[in-house]
């Protein structure tokens, strides 16, 4: 069984020096870590008792087994599949046997170098190919050089595959098992080669996911599926408008109920702890709840648009400004000039906001899945008023993240109310609280403008949004002085058009409404502006949208490469009937290079069929290719939904939407065909979670406009805008 | 007090009649593998079989399923259908964050049973009440149609 690939909850207690000083002292074990290959290197040169704490990422067992620690954590995005390949490229062994461990929250050891853990912005395989290369390449010096000692052979006569160690005059060999006692006392080298790209085994190559037979059958655990002895369970009732507060309760009827043990009241949120999570939903409609609906009584969506709108003409953080194209546009009477939209949009993850936890006098532990251990552990330790160390926090698969599991309000109140239960209890939110009370994609605001010259090309572009800065909040050390938000203007300042004044810049407005990082960040909301109002142009000047596209990428290879090989693919220009259309966007985000085409018809009651999706990508050196196959499908069909349906509404203060039948996700019946092809590439890695969502919002606009002739200023596509005879 | 027989197990619950399949299997049997979604049969991800029949167990009272033969994904594997489908779904890769696969998993499991030949309008009815946030929905239909040639469903 590939549950086997996962420790058992009961072995995953290896980094607790405890157990592993006895690892060590009993040689039972080799651990290897690579964040301080240097200092560590040097601290077992002088003796230190303690040399190969704090870092450990790799170990391997006397039994030849090899774990993995995992400094990212497995979504959905294949982290838990090309991680593990990376070390086993280097380590020369089967990477299928390699075992994981979710890392735990530690964000000094586990962490990015600036030390803080969390697995997000498309990066983990970009900032880990080399810290997981290394950390293989390592381990295998250090087991090679206990070999070489064994046989009182140079390392340089010896070579390593497959989990041993070989010798090659005489063709002896001793698997990594029978070497980690020599090992272990062996310093680690400081000067780690790695393998050319030419001897690549692993990396490249499709391998299979190695989670994928524990979610095939059924025994892949993720947050929600915590089993605590002696567990109660627990819903609860936040305050439905937005920033509100409990004013007053009347739980007698609830108390009342078979299987209800306690009603909890926190400031914002009401709880009913029962016997099972049927009893306390129960229990939660039985609650008579008097709310103090606070400053937010009477927000609605159109406030926050009108917000974003007025903000427009505010300065903001400027993140470019060749040849200032304000200057340049504002001199034209001639120039274009647009207003989008984007809209409030809610993760919908499949597994809903929980967290199981057991808060004790003088120590807590939390069961659940975040993208971010140590955040959530530190935010519990301060809410309880306990040290860290004294919190266990026990991470577990993510029934999708989306940017939601970034964030640990779920953790904050889990603990504020497992603090009042005897006991452990469970968490879970009901699919409403999580659409209603989610941390939202906010809604933006973007003025676009040019200055086109006599063939119909910008000669200066000017993209200024309006709306929240998320990496503002989440990690405000990331706003250079200039102010500027990078992951916002993503996709916005590095357009790949050759233009001659390009302007990009950001006003912040948070807003009354709390927002945060949404699959595709920046790329996400600026794509869908920007390749609309590209497609606007092309439509103005009477050229070819791809044509028009192409003549602006003289000097981008790689945009020009995927740009044209989608329009061959997609058969760009092919006669299409009546109210049927193509839409084609180009995406340079997250560092790599895109194109889609989206191909869809609209009938005459403006009800949309996607058709297909072509999309190709250069994201440099792949890993995994099966994995960019499936991130692009995943994330277009992410955008789709979208494009499609997506879309939070505030009334009165409260969020209007509440379950899959009114936050319509895409469903089987309408997922289209999608053709991906990914370009072969020595380039430096790209991320591919996130950019599929970007560039199909807008060559979903854009085929909406060839099919109808309706150009969408904000999404979603809305059937009786687009009536129309055929 | 209800009987049930889940897997080929009867299992006592002593539960209020109307608390859901789901919440039986999850917090009272502590079998995790069916998963929670949405509270309404409208996504998918709670789906078990009822004698043989696709059921969504979030909205399933127990109590009225007494002398019924309830499977969930532990013990997909135990028909012909279900080993074709995980099958399938192992060689097409259909999986990523994994949270509705057993629900998905279920569903084209019962499909199966009733349907060796399914056409794409089959799997789009039988499939459309599962929700993959992921998008795995191109895989899964390329899984339903290697699953629907696996010999194991001769003769089945």
């Amino acid at each position: 069984m590939a549950a086997d690939l996962f420790l058992a909850p009961g072995d995953e207690d290896l980094a607790s020096p405890s157990r592993r000083s006895l690892l060590k002292a009993t040689g039972a074990s080799l651990v290897v870590g690579f964040c301080s290959v240097t200092k560590h290197a040097l601290g077992a040169q002088g003796g230190a008792p303690k040399p190969y704490e704090a870092s450990a990422f790799v170990t391997i067992g006397a039994d030849d087994s090899v774990t993995l620690t995992m400094a990212k954590i497995e979504m959905g995005q294949g982290t838990y599949t090309s991680l593990p390949m990376l070390l086993a490229e280097e380590l020369e062994v089967d990477v299928t046997k390699v075992k994981l461990r979710h890392a735990p929250p530690d964000a000094k050891t586990y962490g990015l170098p600036f030390g803080d853990q969390f697995t997000g912005g498309s990066t983990s395989v970009r900032l880990m190919y080399e810290p997981m290369r290394k950390a293989g390449a390592a381990a295998r010096m250090v087991l090679v050089q206990a070999a070489a000692e064994a046989w009182k052979v140079e390392p340089e006569a010896c070579f390593a595959e497959r989990g041993q160690v070989v010798h090659k005059a005489t063709g002896r060999r001793l698997g990594y098992g029978k070497l980690v006692a020599r090992a272990s006392q062996l310093p680690l080298p400081q000067n780690v080669p790695l393998k050319p790209a030419s001897d690549f085994k692993i990396i490249g190559k499709p391998i299979k996911r190695l989670d994928a037979k524990a979610k095939t059958y059924g025994s892949a655990k993720f947050g929600i599926d915590a089993v605590v002895p002696g567990m109660k369970f627990a819903s609860v009732l936040n305050c439905p408008v937005i920033g509100g507060r409990v004013k007053s309760v009347d739980d007698s009827a609830t108390r009342a109920l078979r299987g209800v043990r306690d009603v909890v009241v926190l400031d914002n949120a009401v709880a009913v702890i029962a016997d099972n999570t049927w009893y306390a939903k129960q229990g939660s409609a039985a609650l008579k709840i008097q709310w103090d609906d606070g400053p937010n009584a009477n927000l609605s969506t159109e406030d926050l648009k009108a917000l974003m709108v007025e903000t427009l003409k505010k300065p903001g953080a400027v993140a470019r400004n060749d040849g200032d194209a304000q200057k340049v546009i504002a001199a034209d009477p001639k120039r274009v000039e647009s207003v989008y939209i984007n809209q409030m949009l809610a993760h919908a993850a499949m597994e809903p906001v929980n967290a199981t936890v057991h808060v004790k006098a003088d120590s807590a532990e939390i069961w659940t899945g975040t993208q971010a251990p140590a955040r959530a552990r530190d935010a519990a330790a301060r809410l309880l008023g306990l040290p860290p160390a004294k919190i266990t926090l026990n991470n577990a698969l993510l029934g999708g993240g989306f940017g939601r599991r970034l964030y640990h309000d779920q953790v904050d109140q889990a603990v504020l109310i497992g603090r009042r239960v005897n006991g452990p209890v469970k968490i879970t939110w009901t699919r409403e609280e999580d659409i209603q009370h989610d941390v939202f994609r906010g809604v933006y605001a973007h003025a676009i403008s040019a200055s086109l010259n006599d063939r119909g090309y910008p000669v200066a572009l000017s993209h200024k949004f309006a709306g929240p800065s998320n990496l503002a909040v989440f990690a405000p050390g990331f706003i250079g002085p200039d102010g500027v938000d990078s992951e916002a203007v993503d996709g916005s300042r590095n357009l790949p058009y050759g233009i001659a004044s390009m302007r990009s810049e950001h006003a912040r407005e948070e807003g009354p409404v709390t927002t945060g990082f949404w699959r595709g960040v920046g790329p996400s909301r600026n794509a869908p502006v920007i390749e609309s109002f590209i497609d606007e142009l092309a439509v103005r000047a009477g050229k070819d949208p791809v044509e028009y596209r192409l003549a602006m990428l003289e000097k981008n290879d790689r945009a020009r490469n995927v740009l044209a090989r989608a329009a061959r693919l997609a058969r760009w220009g092919e006669k299409l009937p009546q109210r049927r259309g193509k839409g084609v966007a180009l995406l340079f985000a997250f560092d790599t290079y895109m194109a889609q085409i989206v191909d869809l018809s609209v009938d005459p009651e403006g009800q949309i069929k996607i058709h297909k999706v072509t999309c190709v990508v250069d994201c440099g050196l792949v890993v995994n290719p099966d994995t960019v196959v499936a991130q692009m499908q995943s994330g277009i069909n992410f955008g789709l939904t979208a494009a499609m349906y997506g879309e939070i509404t505030i009334k009165d203060g409260r969020v209007q939407q509440s379950n899959f039948h009114d936050y319509r996700p895409l469903r089987m019946s309408e997922a289209p065909a999608i053709e991906v092809e990914v370009v072969k590439s020595s380039e430096s890695l790209g991320g591919i979670g996130e950019p599929g969502t970007s560039a199909v919002l807008a060559a979903f606009a854009n085929a909406v406009h060839a099919a109808t002739g309706k150009r969408l200023y904000t999404l979603p596509a809305k059937p009786e805008q687009l009536t129309g005879a055929t | 007090m209800v009987k049930l027989l889940i897997n080929g197990k009867p299992r006592d619950f002593d539960l209020a009649d109307e608390v859901p399949l789901l919440w039986a299997l999850r917090d009272e049997a502590h079998m995790t593998g069916t998963k929670f979604g949405c509270g309404m049969g409208l996504c998918g991800a709670c789906t078990v079989h009822v004698d043989g029949v696709a059921t969504r167990s979030c909205v399933l009272p127990i109590s009225g399923l007494a002398g019924k033969k309830i499977t969930t994904i532990e013990a997909a594997s135990t028909t012909p259908a279900g080993r074709a489908v995980q099958a399938a779904w192992l060689s097409k890769e259909v999986v990523q964050c994994g949270y509705c696969q057993s629900g998905q998993i279920m569903s084209a499991t019962a499909l199966l049973m009733k349907n060796k030949r399914p056409s794409d309008a089959d799997i789009d009815a039988a499939m459309s009440g599962n929700v993959c946030r992921c998008g795995t929905y191109q895989r899964i239909r390329e899984a339903i149609k290697e699953a629907a040639a696996s010999p194991l469903l001769k003769g089945a």
